[in-house]
């Protein structure tokens, strides 16, 4: 299949997964939507035109790993699991209810399809190394790619990770991170600035792309590009609650969660 | 005392069981790969780089990648034994060692180096006292603190089989053999070093030689003391803590934190079972510049020290 077009496919699970997101959250009036969004069409991509996996098969050896680094945001990782037929639609009613397997942050054990468990910041990157030396060492041929938060990026075990990354030249790991500008409480850059992100992943060894990750079309060209002879950083430029007018890039939403009146006014922005 | 000297007759650095046991394994199971931290001689790994050099994983300083990688190759199949000091793959890796390994439950063995106060000198930064009170709790996670050479090998092949999250606590302070016979190894169970009704004495580590030596001195007076070499601290023999209550008092001796460690596991065990007198031997918190030896007799982990504790446990026992 031609990249392009897998973008209608592409911007219709986006859709759905975004609408299937703020449901799960309107419901259990809990969970991180802003992040959710800025991330969406990044797991859209992936799930729809990058990642090689069998849901079916959650185990077997040569699928391609997603490792959410960002694990706060399981509103989009669990619409993109259900989306890619992990399981099935009337378990995300149960999203952080008592003993449900869709916790607030994933857990591998609870759920296939999840690589690793997340939600304390930092950790999904060196995890997402490792699992690209078992490639490495083995010679297998699957490919790793794990998402992280912008301000993720102030933890300093992603800089462990990347100098190792760069060191090994590990070329099946593609780091991307959701760069939209705001942590919990206020922008990156007046938190702990991370500019310039590009620069510092060169220095680290990666070949670093820069593309917008709203943008389908860019993100199969520089995601499902082969891989190279050095690890790859791609810094996906996103809007922090992006599809949803009273969202987009407000800080607040970061773990906001709406009302009935905001739901139902999502909703029907959400077409 | 001798316990500390290299040069001992029949003491044995427990380091070169553990570099053996893992070549052997590594030599017929392509799946073993070792990860440290800039850690290859302290781990007494060179030899098994030289044998299987892409099979050394080094990522430098770095203990929270270390950890994090470990996870990662135990999801692309691999069985990982990460090895460094353990005051660093615990203290400095702590969340990833909680949430990376123990949470996500992945079939990893971290491989605790030099524990305890191996370090002595150097100090608290070095010493690794507070593992057990940090790992005890986290699900999953067995903690493992073999006694001698014998139970380092034993030890290394059960977590190379056993499928899930392994601490190996080692030393690299020489300890004597255990005289045990018909020994074997089982993960959760506590051996029995000596037998005796009158009190038990719960010894892990380093300090099982010594708790065996102090039973035999309180034995001469007519104290009969049961030792139990107390390997797995977590999960806990909780069949051997019922009898080992049943005797109506208890001495803990560990080279590690009286706080939260084996005597804290025992004293919660025995306060929710049958309360009995409990005395820990062990090390109050950070701790005076000093040699292995000097600390280790300055803190009652000797024949004597743990004689005196029994005493103490006895007069509570009334």
């Amino acid at each position: 299949m031609l990249t392009n077009d897998k973008v209608p496919l592409i911007r219709e699970k986006a859709l759905w997964m975004r609408r299937t997101a703020f449901t799960m959250v309107h419901r259990a009036q809990l969970g991180h939507p802003g992040g959710d969004f800025s991330a969406m069409d990044i797991l859209a991509t992936l799930y729809f035109g990058v990642l090689n996996y069998d849901p079916k098969r959650p185990d077997w050896a040569g699928r391609d790993r997603f490792v959410m680094s960002k694990g706060h945001a399981t509103g989009a990782l669990y619409s993109a699991l259900c989306a890619a037929g992990y399981f099935p639609e009337d378990w995300l009613s149960s999203y952080m209810q008592p003993k449900s397997l869709l916790n607030g942050h994933p857990n591998r054990n609870y759920l296939a399809g999840v690589e690793t468990n997340t939600g304390p910041l930092g950790h999904g990157f060196p995890v997402a190394t490792g699992i690209a030396i078992a490639c490495q060492i083995t010679g297998a041929t699957y490919r790793t790619f794990v998402l992280t938060g912008d301000g993720e990026q102030q933890e300093g075990s992603n800089w462990e990770a990347a100098m190792v990354c760069g060191h090994r030249k590990l070329a099946n790991l593609t780091l991307i991170i959701d760069r939209n500008r705001l942590q919990q409480g206020a922008g990156t850059e007046e938190t702990s600035g991370l500019d310039p992100l590009d620069d510092k992943y060169r220095a680290f060894g990666f070949d670093v792309a820069e593309v917008d990750g709203h943008d389908p079309a860019a993100l199969l060209a520089v995601l499902g590009a082969a891989p190279g002879t050095r690890p790859r950083c791609v810094i996906a430029n996103t809007i922090k609650g992006k599809g949803v007018s009273f969202m987009e890039n407000v800080a607040s939403w970061h773990h906001g969660v709406p009302n009935d009146a905001q739901y139902a006014q999502a909703m029907k922005e959400l077409v | 005392m001798a316990h500390a000297a290299p040069t001992a007759a029949g003491f044995q650095d427990c380091r070169n069981s553990w570099v053996k046991t893992l070549e052997d394994l590594a030599e017929t199971d392509p799946r073993i790969v070792a990860v440290v931290n800039d850690s290859v001689g302290s781990s007494k790994l060179n030899s098994f780089q030289k044998r299987f050099p892409e099979r050394v994983i080094n990522v430098g300083i770095a203990e929270q990648v270390m950890v994090g990688v470990g996870a990662g190759l135990a999801n692309g199949g691999r069985i990982p034994f990460v090895s460094a000091a353990s005051c660093f793959i615990t203290g400095r890796a702590l969340e990833q060692v909680k949430a990376d390994i123990a949470y996500a439950n992945f079939n990893v063995k971290l491989v605790g180096q030099s524990s305890g106060i191996a370090y002595g000198e150097l100090g608290a930064t070095h010493h690794s006292i507070e593992d057990f009170a940090w790992l005890r709790p986290l699900t999953n996670l067995s903690v493992i603190v073999p006694a001698d050479a014998w139970e380092t090998a034993e030890a290394v092949k059960w977590a190379a089989a056993h499928e899930g999250p392994v601490y190996l606590r080692l030393s690299r302070m020489p300890v004597p053999d255990l005289d045990i016979p018909n020994r074997t190894f089982r993960p959760g169970r506590a051996q029995v070093v000596r037998d005796g009704g009158d009190l038990t004495i719960i010894a892990c580590g380093t300090t099982v030689h010594l708790a065996a030596a102090a039973a035999d001195a309180l034995k001469a007076t007519g104290i009969a003391a049961r030792v139990l070499n107390f390997s797995t601290i977590n999960p806990l023999d909780e069949d051997a803590l019922h009898a080992a209550a049943a005797t109506g008092a208890i001495v803990t001796v560990e080279e590690a934190s009286v706080r939260g460690g084996l005597g804290g596991a025992v004293a919660e065990f025995t306060a929710g079972h049958r309360p009995v007198p409990v005395e820990r031997v062990g090390f109050p918190g950070f701790l005076p510049t000093g040699s292995v030896d000097w600390l280790f007799k300055e803190y009652g982990l000797s024949p004597e020290g743990i004689s005196a504790a029994a005493h103490r446990a006895l007069l509570r026992k009334g």
